[in-house]
């Protein structure tokens, strides 16, 4: 009763993506699959799902070799899988039923035109049951938030026979009650005998949720261990190559004048009541869960939505921002949460990606673009930033999800602002590409610029921060000095204690 | 930690890849052997320049097209707006006698009002724009219509009291349409675009709003701005295309503008794929209208009939995207 890949290699143009790759697993246990951004987990498991034609190697289940070359193979196997990106796979416009049953509907068995609406909901409904899931099978898909949207996944994979199913990343938007609810049902669904592979970049929880991990590095296998003869030091140097030295980097600058200062900001919504000061050379740690309003805030702040009351100062002049674009003179940057929605353009080149927001440096005579320049910057930050691509002039869709992270935060790092705001600049990215990260950020601070560093992730904003606020409910509950907290404090506060 | 993937492989050669790059020009030339080899006179210069000046006008209406697809807009409405420019330029002449001048400036006034109503409707009350293009393409065909009173206007015409018109088109304007500076005008505004469009700011910022809009406003690109922007070249370049139009036929006849819209629309997106840009651009749309003025002119010489001559062009236009748009994932 085992799945087995072996030797599994698949290029892309400049890529060799898996190289005779190996994994195995089995029904009823969580299997771990960690490496760096663009080792190829998440190829490897769209090799299992059927999603390329053209890999080379051998995959078998219980000792007989199957084909699979397609979705459709895949599924006829027992093998689901959720992607990283989970809007790409929702029908917005259909309810929570007909997107749980949409294999069936297009499947559709008995070739009957018409929809048997009482069947479809009372199926859905009885799925949602079975996982625990307290979700209307009438709302629309659009209303949901992304923890529920990725349920409705769930369950649509285990509408059908399920024997493997495949989570990519699916904690990296969640929160914590959202994580443990998914924990709840990747628990239920082992003692049902169905083989989770977890894909995830928060080493913590994959030793609470799963049995067996395995590793892999540029495309190749690592090791594979029981989570208990293992520990997360050796994890990482595995997926690493070598021992991660100290996170984050200690400063020696100290904060100057304040720069920018913030009075009772609220926007009317998720927004209510924000009020906090950056000085130059100093990073402030906005700490909350999900939902706390940090994204909100952060945008508001960029003038990418609209204020209701308050104000905001920088170097003591009230300013209004109408548009980003305001923001933007007034030397302000923002790297969003939403980053292949909102940060990148995955249809353009590394290159112009990385340049988009600071177009106005690369300039020669009369607006003409100077595409030597750029490219030699674009170069600098791919270095700096270890962004993982054969070539600068890569499609950006072309590259793992974290390297698509970080050229989203490299944008904002070429160009050159005053006031730096990050929300939640670590997500999706392995812990080798977060120090990086850290490491950026302290230098932005070391120069004199001013950083706002928003994020769920408490014990990394206590380690970059050098004063954090804590947002509850989009207020400010409380401002504490970095030194002089923990994670433990952050949490409570976080989760609305006083 | 600076570690960049340095196992790369060689570049395959993929003939996908390769038909989407040079297909469209592989077409063109297959084409020029069949026709050359089926009527040797389709290569005579003269029939090589005839298919230019046959191509000019759609390639400048197709021109406005492609800016406004850079932005990842859509504009329907070019096709009605170079009928008005064609009927205003004329009128200006014929009914009111005015000089070149003013004729033109009157025509592409009219069409750049007519793009910052598209652009208003679009940017702020967010219509979506192929639909909105779509209601005025209708307007301004009307508008045009009521404007010239549903007749063709041309010199000498015999007006609604029973007088004729005395006005005359002047001789400079009536040079517009004629060879070689219908040619010229084409390919400068080929040329100017593509400069723009790759080589400048502006046109990055357009591709970058083109291809994820939200993306662009957070990097602090002025959206709106770019978009006004762009639909207003869109009108231009149809009022450039209804102007040339105009000038080379001496009148203007109902809805002129209006049979030009396909073949602009394809020629702009079968020029996505040209060289693999992969994204609408001034040089592949040219290439896209030099195909299309090659297959019309080609048909004509082996003595195509007219009724069956849409089947043939549609079937190679829909030959030409396939190559275009049968890409390996
Ligand atoms: N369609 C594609 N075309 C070209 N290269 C690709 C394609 N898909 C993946 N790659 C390359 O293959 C490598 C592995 O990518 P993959 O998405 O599997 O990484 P990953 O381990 O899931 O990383 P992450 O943690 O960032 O999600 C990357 O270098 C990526 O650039
Ligand atoms: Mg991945």
């Amino acid at each position: 009763m085992t799945l087995t890949m072996t030797d599994i290699t698949i290029e892309f143009p400049g890529v060799k993506a898996l190289d005779r790759a190996c994994f195995n697993t089995r029904p009823g246990i969580a299997h771990a699959l960690i490496g760096a951004n663009g080792a190829g987990k998440s190829t490897l498991m769209k090799v299992l799902s059927g999603a390329y034609t053209h890999y080379t190697g051998r995959i078998t289940i219980n000792g007989n070799e199957v084909t699979i070359r397609s979705p459709k193979d895949a599924r006829n196997l027992g093998i689901q899988i959720v992607y990283q990106e989970v809007d790409t796979a929702l029908i917005p416009y259909l309810t929570v039923a007909e997107n749980i049953m949409l294999n069936e509907f297009v499947a559709n068995t008995d070739k009957k035109t018409l929809v048997d609406w009482k069947t479809i909901h009372t199926k859905a409904k009885d799925i949602l049951r079975d996982l625990n899931v307290q979700l209307s099978s009438r709302t629309l898909v659009s209303d949901l938030t992304l923890a529920e949207k990725q349920m409705v996944l769930i369950a649509r994979a285990v509408s059908t026979d399920c024997s493997y199913l495949i989570l990519d990343e699916p904690t990296a938007p969640l929160s914590f009650s959202e994580t443990e609810q998914l924990f709840r049902v990747v628990n239920d669904l082992k003692k049902k005998q169905v083989g989770v592979v977890f894909i995830s970049h928060r080493l913590p929880e994959l030793f609470d949720i799963c049995e067996q991990i395995t590793v892999m590095r540029n495309g190749e296998f690592v090791i594979q261990e029981a989570i208990p003869d293992t520990s997360i030091a050796r994890v990482v140097e595995q997926m690493l190559g070598e021992p991660l030295e100290e996170q984050f980097p200690s400063r020696t600058s100290t904060p100057k004048d304040v720069r920018l200062q913030v009075e009772h900001l609220a926007d009317g919504d998720k927004v209510k009541d924000v009020t906090l000061n950056v000085r130059a050379g100093e990073i402030i740690g906005i700490a909350g869960l999900v939902g706390a309003g940090k994204t909100e805030l952060c945008k508001l702040l960029f003038g990418a939505t609209s204020k209701k009351s308050g104000r905001v100062a920088i170097d003591g002049k009230e300013i209004t921002l109408k548009t980003p674009s305001d923001a933007v003179r007034r030397r302000i940057a923002f790297v969003p949460e939403e980053r292949r929605k909102e940060g990148v353009l995955v249809e353009e080149s590394v290159v112009t990606n990385l340049t988009a927001a600071s177009v106005n440096n690369f300039l020669k005579v009369f607006s003409f673009l100077d595409f030597k320049k750029e490219r030699s910057k674009a170069g600098e930050m791919i270095n700096a930033l270890g962004i993982k691509t054969p070539t600068a002039d890569t499609l950006v869709q072309n590259l793992s999800g974290g390297n698509q992270q970080k050229v989203a935060i490299g944008k904002w790092l070429v160009s050159d602002a005053d006031i730096y705001i990050f929300d939640e600049p670590t997500k999706g990215v392995d812990v080798g590409a977060k120090k990086d990260i850290f490491d950026l950020v302290s230098a932005l601070a070391e120069k004199g610029k001013s950083v706002i560093y928003a994020s769920c992730e408490l014990a990394e904003v206590k380690g970059i921060s050098d004063r954090i606020y804590v947002l509850y409910d989009g207020q400010i509950t409380k401002e504490l000095s970095a030194s002089s907290t923990n994670e433990e404090e952050l949490l409570y506060l976080s989760t609305g204690g006083k | 930690m600076a570690q960049t993937n340095t196992e790369t492989t060689k570049p395959q050669f993929d003939i996908f890849n390769f038909l989407y790059k040079y297909g469209t020009i592989i077409l063109i030339f297959v084409l020029i052997i069949v026709f050359a080899s089926a009527n040797p006179a389709f290569l005579q210069t003269n029939n090589i320049i005839s298919i230019l000046r046959s191509i000019s006008i759609v390639t400048i209406i197709a021109i406005g097209i492609t800016i406004s697809l850079s932005v990842g807009g859509f504009d329907l409405s070019v096709g009605s707006v170079a009928s008005l420019a064609n009927a205003i330029v004329i009128s200006m002449f014929v009914w009111y006698g005015q000089p070149t001048l003013i004729a033109l400036v009157a025509a592409f006034t009219a069409a750049l009002l007519v793009g910052l109503f598209n652009a208003f409707m679009i940017v702020k009350v967010k219509i979506p724009d192929l639909l909105l293009t779509l209601a005025v393409m209708f307007i301004i065909q009307g508008v045009a219509l009521t404007y010239t009173r549903g007749a063709t206007i041309s010199q000498n015409m015999i007006m609604s009291d029973g007088s004729y018109a005395t006005g005359q088109i002047s001789p400079i304007f009536a040079k517009l349409g004629q060879v070689p500076y219908i040619i010229i005008i084409m390919l400068v505004a080929v040329v100017v675009v593509h400069i723009f469009l790759t080589y400048t700011k502006h046109g990055r910022y357009m591709y970058v709003i083109g291809g994820n809009e939200e993306a662009a406003r957070l990097s602090g690109i002025p959206v709106n701005k770019y978009k006004v922007v762009a639909y207003l070249m869109s009108a231009f370049f149809a009022a450039l295309g209804g102007i040339v139009l105009a000038s080379r036929v001496m009148t203007a006849e109902i809805n002129a503008g209006g049979p030009y819209l396909m073949d602009a629309v394809a020629a702009a997106f079968i020029g996505f794929a040209v060289l693999g840009a992969g994204k609408p651009n001034a040089f592949g749309t040219f290439i896209g209208a030099v195909l299309i003025g090659i297959l019309a002119n080609g048909l004509v010489m082996m003595s195509v009939p007219y009724y069956a001559m849409d089947i043939v062009k549609g079937t190679v236009l829909a030959l030409a995207l396939a190559v275009t748009y049968y890409k390996l994932k």
